[in-house]
C-alpha cells in the first residue's frame, strides 16, 4: 500500500473516488478509515454529528474489507466508511434515537439497510445524531447536544437528519443514511451543501428503522455528489418480505442513468413554491439553477400546484396522528427509559413518558392524540387524508407532461441556533417545500444549488413515483454543469 | 382554533403522558397556536374526494406462517429496565 496520499485527503474522497482508489490499491480500507476517524476526532467537538463513534468496529470491518477486496470480491461501497442515523437498529451497536427514551437501547438486529450496506462491504464509523424521533428542523430537538452547521458553527445544519448531512458536509463520514418524513433527508442536506436523496415510499425498506410517521417515512442517502447517492440507492433499494408495505419491483442500475444529456427533458417551475417571506438569496439562486437546466436543452415551463399551501398542515396532521399510535409501545418494561419510583403500572407508564420525551415529541404526541380522538377526527385526520389525495393527484396529473419539477428545498439558508426554538408555528415552516414529495409518496432529491450570504442553498427536484432514474440523471447533468458541489466548508 | 386546559388534561390521560400545570398550560397554547394552522383545510372542497388510507396500489401483503429464526433472547432481555432471570418484571396491574 502506497502512503502517497496524506490522511485529510484521504477523507475528503467521495465514494467513487474511494472506490477506486481500493481497487488500484493506492490506499487501504484501514487507511481511508483511519483518516475518517482522525477526522471525527479533529472536528466532532464542534459539530456534534455524533451520538456514538464506532471505531473499534469500523476498523474490524475495514480489514475484513481489505481482504475481501484482495480476493478480487470487492463492490463499489466495500471498504468505505458511513454513518447511520441513530433512528436505524444496528445489533450490538446502540441506538439512541436522539432520545433519553432510548439512551441505553442495543438493538437485537440490524435493520435491513445496514444489513445490506454490511453485507456490500461497509465500514460504519458510528451513530449520527437528530431531533429525537426524527422530530424537527434543525437537530437542536436532540435530547444529547445540538449539532451544529460545519460552514458556521452558530447556525443549525437543519433536521432531523442534521447529524448525518453535517457528517458528509465536514468529511466525518464518505456517505450516510438518513431518514426523510416531511423533509429531514433533504433540508439538511441543502443547508449543508450536500446531496439527499428521498427515494419512492417503499423503494427502501423500513425494517429496523424506528418508526415515527409510517405513511411517511423513507430512508435514503446523503452524499458527497449525485453519483455516489446512486451508488448508495443501488445498495439500499429492493424488496423486502420484512416490509409490508416496501415495492415489489426489479430495481434498475441507477448508476448507468446518471450518464446522457437532458435535452428536451421537461422541467416544470411551480409557481407555489415562489413564497412571499422566502430569502432573496434562495430564490435567485433556484432561479439560477432553472436557467442552467435551459442552457443545457432542457425545456423549462411554470406550472401551478394551487394545493401545495395546503400540505403544511396535511403533514402536521397525519404524522403526529401516526407518530401518537407508533411512540404509544413506549411503556418502559420490555426496554426504554423507566423511572425509578412509581405508585402503580398507570403512574409508571405517565413517568416513563413524561420523563423518557423531549417538549416536540410530546407536542406531536398530544396533536396526534387529539386529531384521532372521538369528535375531532373527521375534522382533522379524515379531512387530511383527502386533502392528501388532491396533492397526490395534483403532483400524478402535473408529471403527465413533466419528467421533473425543480424548486427550493428550504425557504432559507441555515438559520442561526436557539433563532425558531421557541415558536414551533415557525420551526415547522422550514419544511414547506419539503412535505408535498413525502404526502404524494414521490421521490425527490436536494443537490447543492448555489449559495447566498456565503450558505448553500439547496436545489429540490421532484421526480414522479420510481422516477429515481430519471431524477438522478437530472440532477446530475445539472451538478456537472455547475460547480456547487465541490464547495467546503472552511472547517 | 382554542383548545382549553381540560381538553389538555384529557389527551395527556388518553396519551398516557404525565405532565406539571406548567407544561399543561404551556401545551395548551402552542396546540392552540398549531391548531389555528389547520384551519386552512376548512377552505379545500373535499365532497367526494377519497381518503388516503395508505399510498396507491397498497393491499395487504400474505406469507406462508413458517418457523424462522428470531433474535437472540440474551440480546433481547438485555434491555429490560427490570428483569428477574428469563423474566421481565412489571408493576402490579391489580392492587
Amino acid at each position: 500500500m502506497s502512503s502517497a496520499t496524506p490522511g485529510a485527503e484521504l477523507a475528503r474522497l467521495t465514494i467513487h473516488e474511494a472506490a477506486g482508489l481500493l481497487a488500484e490499491g493506492r490506499a487501504s480500507s484501514v487507511e481511508i478509515t483511519q483518516a475518517v476517524l482522525d477526522r471525527i476526532e479533529a472536528v466532532d467537538d464542534r459539530t456534534g454529528a455524533f451520538v456514538t463513534v464506532t471505531g473499534d468496529l469500523a476498523l474490524e470491518q475495514a480489514r475484513a474489507a481489505d481482504e475481501r477486496i484482495a480476493s478480487g470480491d470487492a463492490r463499489p461501497l466495500t471498504g468505505v466508511p458511513m454513518l447511520l442515523k441513530d433512528n436505524m437498529c444496528t445489533r450490538g451497536v446502540r441506538t439512541t434515537c436522539s432520545s433519553r427514551m432510548l439512551e441505553d437501547f442495543v438493538p437485537a438486529y440490524d435493520a435491513t439497510v445496514a444489513a445490506r450496506l454490511y453485507d456490500e462491504g461497509a465500514v460504519l464509523v458510528g451513530k449520527g445524531n437528530l431531533d429525537e424521533f426524527a422530530m424537527g428542523s434543525s437537530t437542536e430537538n436532540s435530547a444529547f447536544f445540538p449539532t451544529r452547521n460545519p460552514w458556521d458553527l452558530d447556525r443549525v445544519p437543519g433536521g432531523s437528519s442534521g447529524g448525518p448531512a453535517a457528517a458528509v458536509a465536514a468529511d466525518e463520514c464518505v456517505y450516510s443514511l438518513g431518514s426523510d418524513t416531511g423533509g429531514s433527508i433533504r433540508q439538511p442536506a441543502a443547508l449543508c451543501g450536500v446531496v439527499g436523496l428521498k427515494p419512492t415510499y417503499g423503494l427502501v425498506s423500513r425494517y429496523g428503522l424506528i418508526a415515527f410517521a409510517s405513511s411517511l417515512d423513507q430512508i435514503g442517502p446523503i452524499t458527497k455528489d449525485v453519483r455516489d447517492a446512486a451508488i448508495v440507492l443501488n445498495a439500499i433499494a429492493g424488496h423486502d418480505p420484512r416490509d409490508s408495505t416496501s415495492i415489489a419491483a426489479e430495481t434498475p442500475d441507477y448508476t448507468s442513468a446518471l450518464d446522457g444529456d437532458v435535452k428536451g427533458l421537461r422541467v416544470g417551475v411551480p409557481s407555489e413554491y415562489f413564497v412571499e417571506g422566502m430569502e432573496p438569496g434562495v430564490e435567485r439562486a433556484v432561479r439560477d439553477a432553472v436557467r442552467v437546466f435551459e442552457d443545457l436543452g432542457a425545456v423549462v415551463e411554470e406550472v401551478s400546484l394551487p394545493h401545495t399551501p395546503y400540505a403544511l398542515a396535511v403533514y402536521y396532521i397525519i404524522a403526529p396522528s401516526e407518530a401518537s399510535a407508533n411512540l404509544a409501545r413506549y411503556d418502559g418494561v420490555k426496554y426504554g427509559f423507566s423511572p425509578q419510583e412509581a405508585e402503580s403500572m398507570w403512574d409508571a407508564l405517565e413517568k416513563t413518558r413524561q420523563h423518557g420525551f423531549g417538549p416536540e415529541v410530546k407536542r406531536r404526541i398530544m396533536l396526534g392524540t387529539y386529531a384521532l380522538s372521538a369528535g375531532y377526527y373527521d375534522a382533522y385526520y379524515l379531512k387530511a387524508q383527502q386533502v392528501r389525495t388532491l396533492i397526490r393527484r395534483e403532483l400524478d396529473e402535473a408529471f403527465q407532461g413533466l419528467d421533473v419539477i425543480a424548486a427550493p428545498t428550504s425557504p432559507s439558508v441555515a438559520f442561526r441556533q436557539g433563532e425558531k426554538m421557541d415558536d414551533p408555528v415557525q420551526m415547522y415552516l422550514n419544511d414547506v417545500f419539503t412535505q408535498p414529495a413525502n404526502i404524494a409518496g414521490i421521490p425527490a432529491i436536494s443537490v447543492p444549488g448555489g449559495m447566498s450570504e456565503g450558505l448553500p442553498v439547496g436545489l429540490q427536484l421532484m421526480g414522479p413515483y420510481l422516477g429515481e432514474a430519471t431524477l438522478l440523471r437530472a440532477a446530475h447533468a445539472y451538478e456537472q454543469a455547475t460547480n456547487w458541489h465541490k464547495l467546503r466548508p472552511g472547517l | 382554533m382554542r383548545i382549553t386546559t381540560e381538553e389538555v388534561r384529557h389527551i395527556a390521560t388518553l396519551a398516557r403522558v404525565g405532565m406539571t400545570d406548567d407544561e399543561v398550560e404551556r401545551m395548551r397554547d402552542q396546540m392552540s397556536n398549531i391548531l389555528e394552522q389547520f384551519d386552512v383545510l376548512s377552505q379545500v372542497d373535499t365532497g367526494g374526494v377519497e381518503s388516503t388510507g395508505s399510498l396507491p396500489g397498497r393491499q395487504t401483503v400474505m406469507r406462508d406462517d413458517r418457523v424462522e429464526p428470531s433474535a437472540d433472547r440474551e440480546d433481547v432481555l438485555s434491555n429490560a429496565p427490570r428483569r428477574e432471570g428469563d423474566l421481565i418484571r412489571v408493576r402490579a396491574v391489580l392492587e
